[in-house]
C-alpha cells in the first residue's frame, strides 16, 4: 500500500470537514475519491499534503508515518499535486509555471531553452502545443489546468492527485488526460482522482472512495458497483433524472428579439459573427478548446469591446464599450473565472452575493442590510449553497459552493440577458440538476441566456438553439430539434461545411 | 503574434520610461549648452550612485508585493556606524564587513517577522524605519567627518572612461550590483520565486516553492543594499550624519514604480529601475541648471515633474497599446 490514511479528523471553526475519515490508496491504480460539493474531497487531499494539519489520525506513505509541513515536503516524498482551483502564477510564463522549483540548471544558471523544450514536451504529452514563453494571464481557464497537470505529470512522484483536473475540460482533453492517466497507473503510479463527472469515474478508476458530509460511507471496487448506485451514496437519498427536463422547456410563443450582433468581431479575439437572441431563449455555444466561446460572451458583455460591428438592443443600437453599460441594458455575464475575476474571498457570503444588484443600484443607494440578508437566504435555499450561512467567508467554501455563490449574484440581478459561461464548472451531479432546472425556469419565464459549457451534453439539454465555434469563428448556428453531440462533433470537425 | 504583443507590452514601461528620459536629455540639451555633454549624464549617476544601490534591493522586496521603508534609515546608520569606527581607528574593511552584516541582519529580522507573524511589510518595515533612526542618535547626534585614508580614497579617485569622462568607483561599485541583481532576477531560482510570489503567494506555496526562505532573504538582500548605499554615501560625503537619507525610503519607492515595477509585485524589471533612478535625477539636473529656483521651489518643481512624467508615461504606454 503505498498511502493509507486512518481516522482523519479535521475542523474548520463552525464545521467539522473530516470526521474520522479512512483513506487507502494501493500502487498501480486509479482511486476515485467521490462526495458532494463540500463533502470534505479537497480537504483530505489538503491534510494529506500538508496544507493543513489533522486534528487527529495519521498518515502513512508507503508504510512510514509521515506528516508534511507542506506541499513542497510532501512533493518531495513523492506526491505530486493539483490542487482544485489552478494555483499557479498568472504573471509568469507557460514554461515557467510548469517548470518553476525545477528548473535545469548549470551552476545555479537557469537554462531557458531547454527548459522551454521540457515545457514543451510535458504539453505535448496531453496534445497540446502552446508558446510555452507566452504569459499564463493569456491563456483560458482550460489551458491553465491542462499547464497545472504537466507540471504536476513532471515530478518524478509516486502517488498523484488530481482535484478536479477536468472541470474546465472538453472531451478531447479529457481523452487525452485519461490516456496519459492509464499510462502512468500501468507504470505503477498511485493516483488519487476527484471529480463530479460520473462517467469519467467509471471509465478510468479501479477503486473509489466515497465522502458524505465529511464523513466516510465507504470504499467500493468499481467494477461491483453502477453509476447510481453510486451516486445514491454520495447524495444519500436517490437522484431524481434529468428527463423531465425535456418537457419543461416551453415552447416560446411571443418571438420579440432582445439583442441583435450584425458583424460584432474582435481582431486576435473573434471572428465577425452576427446573432440574434430572443426572449426566453436560451443559445448554446458548442466549440473546442480555444474556439472563442469566451470571447463571444465578452464581446457582448463588454468587458472586451468589439472593434466592428453593431450591437443593438430593443432594436436600438447600443455601444457596449464597459461591463456596466451591459449592466445597464440588463446583460448579465457570469464569469469561468471565478477566482480571478469572480468572487471576492475575503468577503462574506452575502456580501459577494449583493455585490452585482448593489453595483446595478448604484453606489449611492446602498441596499439595506436587512434586504442583503433577504436576498442572500433566498439564494442560499434555492441553490443549496453549504454552509447554509450568510456569514461565511467565501474563501472558506468548498469549490463547487463557491460556484453556486457567484452564480446566485448574478440570478438576483433578474437580468433580461444572462450569459453563463461554465456556470456548472466543479459542481456535483445534484446540484447541477438544480441550475439546469432553474436555467429552464427562468427561459421560461422570459429570461434569455447564453449557456457556455465544454460539456456538450449540457449544451443541448438546455439549448433552443446552438451556434457552433471554431478557431475563434462561428461555424454553424443549428435550431436544437433532437441534436446530438454527434452531430456537433461533426460540424466541428468539418468547420460547418455541411 | 499574441506572445509578441505580449512581451511587447510587458517591456512597454520600460521603452516609455527610456522614450522620455531621453526626451528629458534633448529639452535639457536644447535649453543649456552644458547639459549636452554625456558628463551630465555620468554626473547624475555619480550623484545617486547610492540610491541607485538602495532602489535595487528595493525592486526585490516590492516585486514579491512587498514594500520596505526602513532603507532610508539603513543608510544612515551605516554611514553612521562607519564613521565612528573608523574615528576609534578600526581598519576600513572590518568596518565595510560589519556594516554590511548590521544591514543584512536587520532585514532579516524584519523578513522573519513578517513571514512568521503574518505581519504587514508597512507597518514591520516602519517599525525597523524607528529602530534604526534611534540608533542613529544612540551613536551621535551630531555630524562625525571621516578622515580615513581607505574611504577618502575611494571617495576622490575618479575612474577614467573613454573621451574624457570619469565617473567615481561608487558608480563602478553601482553598476556591479545592477548586473548581480539583473542576473539573480533572471537566472536563478530564488530570482524565478521571487516573481513567483509576487504573482500569487498562495499558489507558489501550494506549487511547492520555498516562500518562506524567498520572503525572507528578499528582506535581507534589501537591508544588504541599504547598508552598502550607506557606504557609497559615506564616499560621497565623507561623513555620518543621524540626518542622513531622510525620506530616501520614498525615493527608492518612486524610482522603482518609475521604472515601471507594480507595487503589488510580480512584474517588473531592476534595468527599470535605473531608469527610475535617472528619471529623478535629470529633473533634479534640469532643476540645478536653471539655477533660479531656491530650495523649497526645487522640491515643489521635482513633484510637479515627477507628475507630468508618470501621466506622459502612462499616455505612451496606452497609446503603444
Ligand atoms: N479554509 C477553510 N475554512 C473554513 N471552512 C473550510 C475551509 N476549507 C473548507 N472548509 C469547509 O470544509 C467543508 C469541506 O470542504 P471541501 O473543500 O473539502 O469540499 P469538497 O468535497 O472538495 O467540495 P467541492 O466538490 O465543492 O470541491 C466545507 O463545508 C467547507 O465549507
Ligand atoms: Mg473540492
Amino acid at each position: 500500500m503505498v498511502l493509507r490514511m486512518t481516522g482523519i479528523r479535521k475542523r474548520f471553526p463552525g464545521v467539522v470537514a473530516l470526521d474520522d475519515v479512512d483513506f487507502r490508496l494501493l500502487p498501480g491504480e486509479v482511486h476515485a475519491l467521490m462526495g458532494e460539493n463540500g463533502a470534505g474531497k479537497s480537504t483530505l487531499i489538503k491534510v494529506l499534503t500538508g496544507v493543513y494539519g489533522v486534528d487527529a489520525g495519521e498518515i502513512e506513505l508507503a508504510g512510514e508515518p509521515v506528516s508534511f509541513t507542506g506541499p513542497a515536503a510532501a512533493q518531495r516524498a513523492g506526491v505530486s499535486t493539483v490542487y482544485q482551483e489552478v494555483n499557479l502564477c498568472p504573471n509568469l510564463s507557460i514554461a515557467e509555471n510548469i517548470l518553476l522549483g525545477r528548473e535545469p540548471r548549470r551552476f545555479g544558471r537557469i537554462r531557458w531553452a531547454p527548459m522551454r523544450r521540457r515545457a514543451e514536451e510535458l504539453l505535448a504529452r496531453l496534445d497540446l502545443e502552446l508558446d510555452v514563453s507566452a504569459p499564463l494571464s493569456a491563456q483560458s481557464i482550460a489551458v491553465q489546468q491542462l499547464v497545472a497537470i504537466a507540471r504536476a505529470l513532471d515530478v518524478d512522484a509516486r502517488v498523484l492527485v488530481l482535484d478536479e483536473p477536468t472541470s474546465s475540460l472538453d472531451s478531447h482533453e479529457v481523452d487525452r488526460l485519461l490516456a496519459v492517466m492509464r499510462t502512468l497507473r500501468d507504470e505503477g503510479m498511485a493516483i488519487l482522482f476527484v471529480t463530479h463527472f460520473i462517467d469519467q469515474v467509471f471509465a478510468i478508476s479501479d477503486r473509489m472512495t466515497v465522502l458524505r458530509n465529511g464523513k466516510l460511507v465507504g470504499e467500493y471496487e468499481t467494477a461491483e458497483i453502477t453509476p447510481v448506485e453510486l451516486v445514491t451514496r454520495m447524495i444519500g437519498k436517490e437522484l431524481a433524472t434529468l428527463d423531465e427536463l425535456e418537457q419543461v422547456r416551453p415552447e416560446r410563443t411571443v418571438r420579440e428579439e432582445l439583442l441583435r450582433a450584425e458583424e460584432v468581431g474582435r481582431a486576435g479575439g473573434i471572428e465577425p459573427f452576427s446573432l440574434g437572441i430572443q426572449r426566453g431563449e436560451v443559445v448554446g455555444l458548442a466549440g473546442l478548446l480555444g474556439s472563442g466561446r469566451t470571447e463571444l460572451a465578452r464581446l457582448l458583455f463588454g468587458a472586451d469591446h468589439a472593434d466592428q460591428g453593431t450591437i443593438r438592443v430593443d432594436d436600438k443600437p447600443v455601444s457596449l464599450r464597459t461591463p456596466r453599460a451591459a449592466i445597464a441594458r440588463g446583460i448579465a455575464f457570469c464569469s469561468e473565472n471565478r477566482k480571478t475575476e469572480g468572487l471576492v474571498e475575503d468577503l462574506t457570503v452575502r456580501e459577494n452575493i449583493a455585490l452585482a444588484v448593489q453595483a446595478s443600484r448604484g453606489w449611492t443607494k446602498p441596499l439595506s442590510r436587512k434586504r442583503q440578508e433577504e436576498i442572500a437566504e433566498s439564494s442560499i435555499k434555492a441553490l443549496d449553497i453549504r454552509p447554509a450561512n450568510p456569514e461565511a467567508k467565501v474563501g472558506e467554501l468548498s469549490g463547487g459552493n463557491q460556484q453556486k455563490v457567484l452564480l446566485a449574484r448574478w440570478l438576483i440581478t433578474e437580468p433580461r440577458l444572462l450569459i453563463l459561461d461554465e456556470p456548472t464548472r466543479g459542481i456535483d451531479i445534484g446540484a447541477k440538476t438544480e441550475i439546469q432546472k432553474l436555467v429552464t425556469r427562468l427561459a421560461a419565464e422570459g429570461m434569455a441566456v447564453v449557456f457556455i459549457s465544454a460539456e456538450l451534453e449540457e449544451v443541448l439539454r438546455l439549448s433552443d438553439r446552438v451556434l457552433v465555434l471554431r478557431d475563434r469563428q462561428v461555424v454553424a448556428q443549428l435550431d436544437n430539434d433532437a441534436l446530438t453531440p454527434e452531430q456537433i462533433m461533426a460540424t466541428i470537425a468539418d468547420g460547418g461545411a455541411e | 503574434m499574441t506572445t509578441l504583443t505580449a512581451s511587447r507590452q510587458r517591456y512597454l514601461p520600460i521603452i516609455a520610461t527610456f522614450a522620455l528620459l531621453v526626451g528629458a536629455y534633448g529639452f535639457g540639451a536644447a535649453q543649456y549648452e552644458a547639459f549636452a555633454s554625456g558628463q551630465v549624464v555620468l554626473n547624475i549617476l555619480i550623484d545617486n550612485a547610492f540610491l541607485l544601490v538602495v532602489a535595487i534591493g528595493m525592486t526585490f522586496v516590492i516585486l514579491t508585493g512587498g514594500i520596505d521603508l526602513s532603507v532610508g534609515a539603513v543608510v544612515a546608520l551605516s554611514t553612521l556606524v562607519s564613521a565612528r569606527l573608523l574615528a576609534a581607528g578600526v581598519s576600513p574593511l572590518v568596518v565595510l564587513v560589519l556594516v554590511l552584516v548590521i544591514g543584512g541582519t536587520l532585514g532579516l529580522g524584519m523578513g522573519a517577522v513578517i513571514h512568521y507573524f503574518e505581519l504587514q511589510p508597512f507597518i514591520v518595515t516602519l517599525a525597523g524605519m524607528f529602530l534604526a533612526r534611534g540608533l542613529c542618535y544612540t551613536i551621535s547626534v551630531e555630524s562625525i567627518s571621516i578622515t580615513d585614508g581607505f574611504f577618502t580614497t575611494m571617495a576622490q579617485t575618479p575612474v577614467s572612461l573613454p573621451g574624457g569622462m570619469h565617473v567615481s568607483t561608487s558608480v563602478v561599485i553601482a553598476v556591479i550590483v545592477l548586473a548581480v541583481a539583473a542576473y539573480v532576477l533572471h537566472f536563478t531560482r530564488l530570482g524565478r520565486t521571487v516573481y513567483a510570489i509576487g504573482g500569487s503567494e498562495q499558489s507558489a506555496m501550494l506549487m511547492g516553492l520555498p516562500v518562506a526562505r524567498t520572503k525572507i532573504t528578499v528582506y535581507a538582500i534589501s537591508g544588504l543594499c541599504s547598508a552598502l548605499g550607506g557606504v557609497l554615501l559615506a564616499f560621497y560625503t565623507l561623513s555620518g550624519n543621524a540626518l542622513h537619507a531622510v525620506g530616501m525610503e520614498l525615493d527608492a519607492i518612486a524610482a522603482v514604480v518609475i521604472g515601471g515595477t507594480i507595487l503589488t509585485g510580480g512584474t517588473g524589471y531592476v534595468l527599470g529601475t535605473v531608469l527610475g533612478v535617472l528619471v529623478l535625477g535629470i529633473i533634479q539636473t534640469l532643476i540645478t541648471f536653471d539655477g533660479t529656483l531656491s530650495s523649497w521651489w526645487t522640491k515643489i518643481v521635482i513633484g510637479a515633474l515627477l507628475f507630468v512624467f508618470i501621466v506622459l508615461q502612462r499616455l505612451v504606454s496606452r497609446r503603444a497599446r
